[in-house]
């Protein structure tokens, strides 16, 4: 243990001289209210501290200590279900309505074990050597520390143990003992190992169709959410949250309102988990540092968010991470780079941002664990570019590290058109890898759909410039009939109610239904123009509008319905036909 | 514990004032500095090493010498003293009372830089507020805990807005606006007449005794504006969690403190972000508007309706912008609608609310609530669009459709979002299915066949007969 004595305060900035060593990224605790702070330079005798919490009332003389030990957080099987604060330290359990500074560590709770180890086995680092179960039933592995292993001394019998008692010595190969609790601490700033990377090619089913399946991202994969303030990028995320199928959600609330974590944690517990049928809440963990929090432990919550998922990643479990804002841990960053007095750059970003956040997005990422299981971590970040300007560095950084860039568009989100994802300015460098998935799981044509689908919403953008200036009935028919289907596409496909009850989440399997069904109508409709029909004529058509509400109406217990409702669209199309050939004929 | 230093000062920078550290006192304590022309300004202590201390002068420092400077330490952060008896009383930007009467007996002080509301603790804002305004109510509802801003613009009607939420607000049901309802309002940096205007208003609406002001006015000193807001919800925290009340707090005009944070910042030295404002912004603003929500088992609630002007009408210059990212959305005002005299000129296609989906529906409002307004949004985003269209090609040139639109997007700017008195929910939605009626049931996307046939094809054949 170390002592320093603080020389001076400025902000979360503070000097102090030290009596003993220092490291750098050491974890220290400040003053009397053992407030959490890290070292961040050296110099001679002097320390400089990033104080993690509001310093209000420190003073010249009070103590620093550090434990030689870097920041880090103690991972364990009480993380599901609960939320945390930027540090990870929880924020359930506290007495007051307000959150004070000062150190608070939650309860350590009870937990059923059960040994997988016997006494003289060898346990190798990342390996498991028992199971938990929580009160709710949802079963946890213990696991080695990735840079612990040895031969197991004792291990306790089955039962009911507090979290941090020791159920489990080992003797390490240089012969000292090593106890082992239900979890571990591991530093936040080092990536957990993995024994290798796998290739991506299964994807994270979102549920929401823009996004299987036109920008999919993969298990493992990264992905980027920019979008002005009111284009929905915090509906889309929690609906990523509600609706996807990884075993674990770690939500990251970084500088964005408290409100919000109010209603999750509110709406949370009341759904159900679509891959296990378990409330939602006992999948997920949160890390909130909201806006009104100390902006310090903003830079330092990303890293505790992506170290919580690693963990669960090392247990076999693919886990998704969604961090809401990237960009106000950016701004964190820049504003503790502007009072250790670094060089401002572009924008006024440190320049060490770029690595920084490809030092983040490369922690996502399919392995297979130390343990010898598979895990992923897919990490989606939300962007909050300043007046929605895509140019800004943190966009542009990003876009260097993701395969999946859901661009939000203030249009489509001011028509009130959810999710707003702009299907142009989008893109998913994962979708060609992802396609035998889909192949697998009911839709062969995924990738010609997709290809039509995002073809003609591209013709429309541009047709849509021209009947700007020649006006709309003045472009040919087949251009007119582009038009109708790219609607059609928009309307019945894309556009997806994160609070529908019936559409908030869409299976892969009604997902396809509905892509063929649309595609479908795209066929028939260039054949009966083709033949001579007027576009406006398909706009009448009576299956148009059960077409357009399909997602609305049609539930995933009923997709019997579906095909119903493609045989009352090749009717139509027939009885079309037949009218305009009947129509011809007395014409001529 | 009151200490002072005397002559202690070595250097007066712009606000900052640098004294020698003859005490032992910590960061952010309040102190009081009295120049030789007999005037106390209140501070705080910014910074501190082992000689000196940086103490940052929140009123003007002109006058200010070396020699006789008195400074007075309080030996804590600044604080307000607080009572119920503060509502009908009329204060100054560091809360200090200016209504002539006797100075407010505390019962409690509080911190004014206050603490953040723990997420746990917070009860997720659901009472659906009726505000009598239809493109509030039917389009962007507000409910109680909310933060939501009007994006305004100079010479827009803001203020007068803003009055008549503040006394016309209410549950729905409730007949009049119950005694547990409280106001509190900050004018910062505002022009004196525009205090004056809602200090009359609220007193015609016999809502001033309900009322705390806290009043910066244009003339007043700059350092002082960024502790305006501070103790305007310092009040509003009190009477809202523990006095129980709910709480509506008006801040006017946040533009007015974003101007000086960047003055205060730039003269500070700091190194500035975009134009020129603090790269901390952000969360100086956050630590203002998350000053709002409800608390579990706790009666109040504090809902925020702040108003800023944007510069140059300006949706992405920093101040609106930063602004938006905080709040749960914002009403923009459109100098076009007031041009046309739609009065409230509310652009209801940028403004949001972010909380309504959690406020509206069968539970709160109405079950077709959220399809109606939904389908409206989409209606007048297409009528917007249109209209671009027929400003190119004449409205001959439009497709029968887009003149449908077309009409619609008039009528909804004259019949819903004007209107020349308050309305109901209820004649809100009225109002709107009205205007769906004017479009053919299969661009209706949004709604469902029951929700057509129950409230659209009625009023569809109703209208087509008063034509003929």
């Amino acid at each position: 243990m170390s002592r320093a004595s603080i020389r001076s305060i400025s902000g979360p900035v503070l000097h102090a001289t030290v009596s003993g060593p220092f490291r750098l990224r050491e974890a220290v605790e400040v003053g009397p209210q053992a407030l959490l702070g890290e070292v961040v330079r050296l110099h001679d005798d002097e320390i400089v501290v990033q104080v993690y919490e509001d310093t209000t009332g420190l003073r010249p003389g009070a103590e620093v200590v550090g434990h030689g030990l870097p920041l880090a957080i103690r991972l364990g099987p009480g993380l599901l279900g609960n939320i945390f604060d930027g540090l990870l330290r929880p924020l359930s359990g506290a007495d007051s309505a307000f959150v004070a500074p000062g150190m608070h560590r939650a309860a350590p709770s009870t937990f059923a074990f059960e040994p997988r180890v016997a006494a003289r086995d060898t346990l190798a680092p990342g390996a498991v050597y028992g199971i938990v179960t929580a009160a709710s039933g949802r079963a946890q592995r213990c696991i080695c520390p990735p840079d612990v292993g040895g031969e197991v001394v004792a291990v306790a019998l089955a039962g009911d143990y507090r979290e941090d008692a020791t159920i489990c010595t080992l003797r390490l190969p240089d012969g000292r003992t090593h106890e082992l609790a239900m979890g571990h601490h591991w530093p936040v700033r080092t990536p957990r190992p993995v024994r290798r990377r796998l290739p991506s090619i299964v994807p994270l089913v979102t549920g929401q169709r823009i996004i299987d399946c036109l920008f999919p991202v993969a298990q493992g994969g990264r992905a980027a959410v920019p979008g002005g303030f009111g284009t929905g990028k915090t509906v889309l995320l929690e609906a990523l949250a509600k609706g996807c199928n990884a075993d674990v959600i770690v939500y990251l609330g970084c500088g964005e309102r408290g409100n919000e974590m109010a209603g999750v944690l509110e709406e949370f517990p009341q759904l159900t988990d679509p891959k296990t049928g378990r409330p939602l809440m006992e999948r997920t963990v949160i890390v909130a540092n909201t806006s009104n929090m100390p902006v310090a432990a903003r830079e330092a919550s990303i890293y505790c968010a992506i170290t919580v998922a690693e963990y669960f990643r090392d247990q076999g479990q693919d886990v998704a991470l969604m961090a809401d804002s990237t960009s106000r841990w950016a701004e964190a960053l820049r504003e503790v780079s502007g009072r250790f007095g670094e060089l401002p750059g572009e924008g006024g970003y440190p320049a060490y941002l770029s690595s920084r956040l490809a030092d983040f997005y490369e922690r996502a990422a399919i392995v297979e664990t130390l343990g010898g299981d598979h895990g992923s971590v897919t990490v989606i970040g939300a962007i909050s570019p300043p007046s929605g300007d895509l140019s800004e560095p943190v966009t542009s950084h990003t876009k260097r590290y993701v395969k999946a860039f859901w661009t939000l568009d203030a249009k489509r989100a001011q028509a009130r058109f959810y999710p707003a994802v702009h299907p142009l300015q989008s893109y998913s460098e994962d979708a060609r890898d992802l396609a035998p998935w889909w192949a697998a799981n009911g839709n062969g044509d995924w990738l010609k759909l997709r290809r039509r689908f995002l073809t003609l919403l591209d013709d429309q953008a541009h047709l849509e410039r021209m009947a700007r200036i020649i006006g709309k009935d003045a472009l040919p028919l087949r251009q007119q009939l582009t038009l109708l289907c790219a609607d059609l596409v928009n309307d019945a496909f894309l556009r997806q109610s994160a609070f529908s009850p019936v559409d908030r989440v869409c299976s892969p399997r009604r997902q396809a239904l509905m892509m063929r069904l649309v595609g479908r109508f795209v066929d028939l409709a260039e054949a009966a123009v083709a033949a001579g029909v007027h576009p406006d004529r398909l706009g009448e058509l009576p299956s148009l509008r059960p077409l357009q509400r399909m997602g609305e109406d049609i539930p995933d217990a009923e997709l019997a319905r579906f095909a119903a409702l493609e045989a009352n669209l090749d009717r139509d199309f027939a009885e079309l036909m037949r009218s305009h050939g009947a129509g011809d004929a007395t014409h001529r | 514990m009151r200490l002072t230093a005397e002559g202690a000062a070595t250097r007066i920078e712009g606000p900052l004032l640098f004294l020698r550290r003859t005490l032992d006192v910590g960061l952010n304590d309040a102190v009081q500095v009295v120049g030789g022309d007999g005037r106390t300004r209140l501070g705080r202590i910014a910074a501190i090493d082992e000689s000196f201390m940086t103490i940052e002068v929140l009123e003007s420092t002109s006058g200010l010498a070396l020699s006789d400077t008195v400074v007075r330490f309080f030996g804590e952060p600044l604080t307000f003293g607080l009572a119920p008896s503060i509502l009908g009383r009329v204060f100054n930007g560091v809360g200090r009372v200016i209504d002539g009467g006797p100075p407010v007996a505390a019962r409690q002080t509080q911190r004014i830089e206050g603490l953040p509301i723990n997420p746990v603790q917070r009860a997720a804002p659901r009472d659906f507020i009726e505000t009598g305004v239809t493109a509030l109510d039917l389009m962007n509802s507000l409910v109680r805990g909310q933060k939501l801003p009007i994006f305004s613009g100079g010479g827009l009607p803001h203020d007068r807005l803003a009055v008549e939420i503040a006394t016309h607000a209410r549950l729905r049901h409730e007949s009049a606006t119950g005694g547990d309802f409280a106001i509190v309002f900050a004018g910062i940096g505002v022009p004196y007449d525009s205090a004056e205007f809602f200090r009359r208003s609220l007193e015609q609406f016999g809502a001033l005794e309900r009322t705390a002001l806290f009043l910066n006015l244009a003339s007043d000193s700059s350092t002082q504006r960024l502790l305006t807001p501070r103790f305007a919800l310092t009040a509003a925290e009190y009477l809202a969690f523990v006095e129980g009340k709910h709480v509506l707090a008006i801040l006017t005009d946040m533009t007015n403190y974003a101007e000086a944070l960047r003055e205060v910042s730039s003269s500070k030295g700091e190194i500035p972000s975009r134009k020129g404002f603090p790269g901390y912004m952000y969360s100086d603003l956050a630590s203002l508007f998350e000053r709002a929500g409800c608390i579990r088992g706790v009666k109040g609630t504090l809902t925020q309706l702040s108003i800023l002007t944007m510069p140059a009408d300006d949706i992405g210059h920093p101040i609106p912008d930063l602004t938006g990212y905080i709040t749960e959305g914002q009403i923009v005002l459109s100098r076009d609608l007031d041009r046309r005299a739609v009065y409230p000129p509310i652009d209801v296609l940028p403004s949001l609310s972010r909380l309504m989906k959690d406020g509206i529906g069968e539970r709160y409002t109405h079950a077709d609530h959220p399809a109606l307004s939904s389908q409206l949004y989409a209606a007048y985003a297409r009528s917007v669009q249109a209209r671009v269209l027929a400003s190119v090609v004449g409205e001959e040139g439009l497709a029968a459709t887009d003149r449908q639109y077309l009409a619609f997007g008039t009528a909804f700017e004259n019949d819903l979002v004007s209107q020349p008195e308050a309305r109901t929910l209820e004649q809100s939605m009225e109002a709107g299915w009205r205007l769906l009626a004017g479009l053919p049931a299969a661009e209706l996307t949004r709604l469902s066949d029951a929700q057509i046939a129950a409230h659209v094809a009625p009023r569809g054949a109703v209208r087509a007969d008063a034509k003929r």
